[in-house]
């Protein structure tokens, strides 16, 4: 009846997953009561849930990701707090939970926080800044995110239910075989991933059609902010290697599901292939994540300097070219493989070939700094601490693009210090950067900026105090992934490592105090300007929050920083306060539940398949169909907001932004 | 939060150009300054992209098929097992359907109910008839004891074939509503948008479809010796 789903199942044995998992859900559960009891269940259904406008997905997107944070940073402080104990002893986690924390830790770091969070940064500012009222495909977008959500939900449920793969960040077969991982952690992981797979991939399609068919009139390539590059770039590298990774995992699941013989290294399947090809998808996969942050940053460098960005056409430049060299490098995730000097030494090249474009985004943002009158926000400061660490990290990737040193450092501390020396100051700090820089534009107040400025340094010495100490253990022979050790010179380093990630934690907490405060004061940080930080790019030009509409009418994009250059202009001019644009009817996209039931069916096709109960899998599946032809009948798609309430809306919008900036010039 | 410049709300379409009031030379601006797309371009579009990354997803399965293609762990080969007589008619099938997938969309052109669906309705059939051989084939192959379990040969051969077959059993599935939602609802605009879609669908099955006869079928029953 319920396959492979017993009450093994639930680790009654296990304190520290059983605990943790039973206090998140109790958290979860006394969330939704709350939510019911204080009657703001309908509201969130109408408006939020259901939504398929891309500013609230976006930040329904970046809320995922803000608690799957949480959860892979209290990973990463078992972890942490382990090797810093497991000195010549067990330390506190067995060897078969340790490898559940690194394995999960990594899966959530990547697919579920640094994921959602670059993607609802692009939901919410490419539409914005290309002058238009939503993305290509709107209901899609909504499937996109709950997908995602299903993936994160399924990684969780692990928890409690059965146990998460221990194979790593990614299942490396053959221990990810059914032979020597028979248990459903890497089903969790498989259908997890594949789940969210498929929404990131239809993210990627829909926004590299925005960004390439729905743009404001005038708003040509070279006119479009360089986020709106950097997330072209980003999506056309999830289109084209995000089929990879489906296909990749497909073949692992067939391998486990109907004992076929892919990468079993058994009846000629063949293990190295899974590399190949999980790689050829997982270094393409740091850039989708770095990109969209590079972008971040030159948005943030541009309007805190006061200064257009400098050579713009270099940063387009090298962002497509990033984009298209990132998919010739993989083979250096696995030099020691034995491909022969030939092959290793080309892929060693174009790894370090890669290096160059990103060295004239750096030198771009720092001559766009040059000579601007730089205010030091707490964007600007995350931009600052990114481009002083990630240039060391970028360096020591260079280091280990020479196959000959890569022979020595891989698999070690090195390597994890490395990745995480881009990954943390790279994405993360973009990420925290254009959550500081758009919060104002979702929710129309300020956010603290004195926290602000804590939770900066608290991150940044907090990083370097926990990954510095992992070169310096690497060098010394330190391996990955060590459960416990002997070796008295790599102790002292676990420590200093473990106070860093302490610091990292009092980061985060600057944080979470830095939103309580902000809401709680929202009314004494309210901005009505809806341009606090003297912007540049067309979503500045709206109010805060935008309309559900954002533009009243289409903006007519006549420049590259059209709004910059129309602020310069003498008032009489070009603003004419008193004549308005003419008013037409909107057309939007009505909201509708067809991501939540999408989602709904995913989660229970994805939890039958892992634990086998097929009748469940086809209950799925025919739900799946039957939801796919209920949208397909449906008659009305949209709805229409009249001129007059356009109007409305917008002279309310217009009037309230005059008299808060002639206040504020007075 | 500087606002030394004095500012004033506007509506975004009134931004007048610097350049162009200076009587400057036209910016160099790059193509695609024309606004959004039409509702079809945009569809159409972004079915395409869909249809890329669908290729890119086979052209995995695709190198699979080749890495593994001679590891048959010492059971039947590739040579031993295709029947070319079998994919002949398959492949008329297949590129019959996509004949007749064609005239539907003529016929949706015309506005013709009754030839939209007779069109269609053709097509319908050559496709089950496309799967019927399939599964005969794939029946054939398990009864000889050439399952996919067998070796990393028949796992990939399966995996790509059977790939493409699961997407011609979801395009019919989409077929069967698509002249459903004709007859019922007519040719509404979105509808014809969705109608685009499938034909480009069901095209792409057929290009994938050449990609898998000549470089599973064909090239599998090269005489030995022939491939290095």
């Amino acid at each position: 009846m319920f396959g492979k789903l017993t009450w093994q199942a639930i680790p009654l044995h296990e304190p520290i997953p059983l605990i943790s998992g039973i206090a998140v859900y109790l958290a979860v559960i006394g969330l939704v009561v709350w939510v019911v009891i204080k009657g703001y269940g309908p509201y969130l259904w109408r408006e939020w849930i259901t939504s398929v406008d891309h500013k609230r997905i976006g930040v329904m997107y970046c809320i995922l990701a803000a608690v799957m944070l949480l959860r892979g940073f209290s990973d990463a402080i078992m972890m942490r707090a382990q090797q810093a104990l497991a000195f010549h002893g067990g330390g506190y986690l067995p060897p078969s939970h340790f490898d559940q924390v690194f394995s999960a830790h990594g899966t959530i770091m990547i697919f579920f926080v640094a994921m959602p969070f670059v993607i609802g940064l692009m939901n919410f500012a490419v539409p914005l800044q290309l002058g238009v009222r939503d993305v290509a495909f709107p209901t899609l977008n909504s499937v996109s995110f709950w997908l995602t959500a299903v993936g994160a939900l399924l990684v969780n449920l692990s928890l409690v239910v059965g146990e998460f793969s221990r194979t790593g960040w990614l299942p490396f077969p053959p221990l990810s075989e059914l032979r020597y991982s028979p248990g459903v952690g890497v089903d969790y992981y498989c259908w997890a991933i594949q789940i969210s797979g498929i929404g990131t991939l239809i993210t990627g399609i829909n926004f590299v059609t925005t960004i390439l068919k729905l743009r404001a009139p005038g708003m040509s390539y070279m006119r479009m902010p360089v986020f709106c590059w950097t997330a072209l770039a980003s999506c056309l590298v999830i289109v084209a290697v995000f089929p990879i990774l489906t296909a990749t995992l497909a073949m692992l699941l067939l391998d486990r599901y109907l004992d076929f013989h892919f990468f079993t290294d058994t009846a000629g399947g063949n293990s190295m292939m899974f590399m190949n090809l999980i790689w050829a998808w997982g270094h393409p996969e740091v850039y989708i994540l770095v990109l969209p942050a590079f972008g971040v940053y030159s948005e943030v460098v541009a309007t805190f300097s006061g200064k257009p960005l400098f050579g713009y056409r270099s940063m387009v430049i090298a962002t497509m070219a990033i984009c298209i060299i990132s998919m010739t490098v993989w083979l250096h995730h696995f030099f020691t493989m034995g491909a022969g000097p030939d092959v290793n030494a080309v892929f060693g090249i174009a790894s370090m070939i890669i290096a160059v474009p990103t060295g004239v985004k750096v030198f771009n943002w720092m001559f766009t700094m040059y000579g601007g009158r730089v205010r030091f926000t707490s964007p600007m400061l995350w931009s600052l601490g990114f481009i002083v660490s990630f240039v060391i990290g970028g360096l020591t990737g260079v280091l280990l693009a020479v196959p000959a040193a890569d022979f020595q450092l891989h698999n070690s501390e090195f390597l994890v210090a490395h990745f995480h020396n881009t990954i943390i100051p790279g994405v993360v700090f973009g990420l925290f950067a254009g959550y500081t820089y758009w919060f104002p534009k979702a929710f129309g107040f300020v956010l603290d900026e004195r926290l602000g400025k804590w939770a900066f340094w608290l991150w940044v010495v907090g990083f370097w105090v926990a990954w510095a100490p992992g070169y310096v253990a690497g060098l010394e022979g330190m391996t990955r992934r060590l459960q416990h050790y002997d070796n008295p010179a790599w102790h002292p380093w676990m420590l200093l490592s473990a106070l860093g990630v302490l610091i990292i934690l009092a980061g985060i907490v600057a944080q979470i105090a830095q939103l309580v405060v902000s809401i709680r004061t929202r009314a004494a940080r309210r901005d009505l300007t809806g341009d606090p930080w003297d912007g540049r790019s067309l979503e500045w030009a709206t109010s805060s929050p935008p309309p559900v509409f954002n533009y009243a009418t289409l903006p007519n994009v006549t420049a590259r920083e059209s709004y910059w250059d129309a602020k310069q202009q003498p008032r009489e001019t070009t603003q004419p306060i008193t004549s308005e644009p003419d008013y037409e009817p909107i057309e939007i996209p009505r909201n509708t539940p067809v991501g939540f039931v999408t989602a709904f069916l995913a989660t229970v096709t994805g939890f039958a398949l892992i634990w086998h109960i097929w009748w469940m899998v086809v209950l799925g599946l025919l739900g799946a169909l039957i939801t796919f032809v209920v949208f397909a009948w449906r008659d009305r798609t949209e709805f229409v907001i009249s001129a007059d309430e356009a109007a409305r809306v917008d002279r309310a919008n217009r009037a309230v932004r005059a008299e808060s900036l002639l206040a504020l010039a007075r | 939060m500087s606002t030394e410049v004095l500012r004033a709300p506007m509506s975004p379409s009134q931004l007048v150009p610097r350049a162009a009031a200076a009587g400057a030379p036209p910016q160099v601006t790059g193509h695609g300054a024309g606004g959004p797309a039409s509702k079809r371009i945009i569809v159409g579009y972004g079915f395409w992209v869909f249809l890329l990354s669908d290729v890119i997803m086979f052209s995995s399965f695709f190198a699979a098929y080749s890495v593994l293609f001679k590891n048959t762990a010492g059971g039947p080969t590739a040579r031993e097992l295709y029947d070319l007589h079998n994919t002949a008619l398959e492949t008329a099938f297949l590129l019959t359907s996509t004949f007749t997938c064609a005239l539907a969309s003529i016929a949706v052109g015309q506005r013709s109910q009754k030839w939209t669906q007779i069109a269609l309705a053709c097509t319908a059939v050559l496709g089950v008839g496309f799967l019927t051989l399939e599964v005969r084939e794939f029946a054939r192959f398990v009864a000889l004891g050439a399952g996919p379990s067998r070796s990393a040969f028949l796992s990939s051969f399966f995996t790509l074939v059977g790939c493409h077959g699961i997407h011609v059993t979801v395009g019919l599935l989409w077929l069967t509503t698509m002249m459903a939602q004709f007859y019922v609802k007519g040719f509404r605009t979105d509808i014809r948008h969705r109608f685009l879609c499938f034909t480009l669908f069901w095209h792409a099955l057929d290009i994938i479809w050449v990609a898998i006869f000549s470089l599973v079928y064909l090239v599998g029953t090269l005489p030995p010796g022939f491939l290095p």
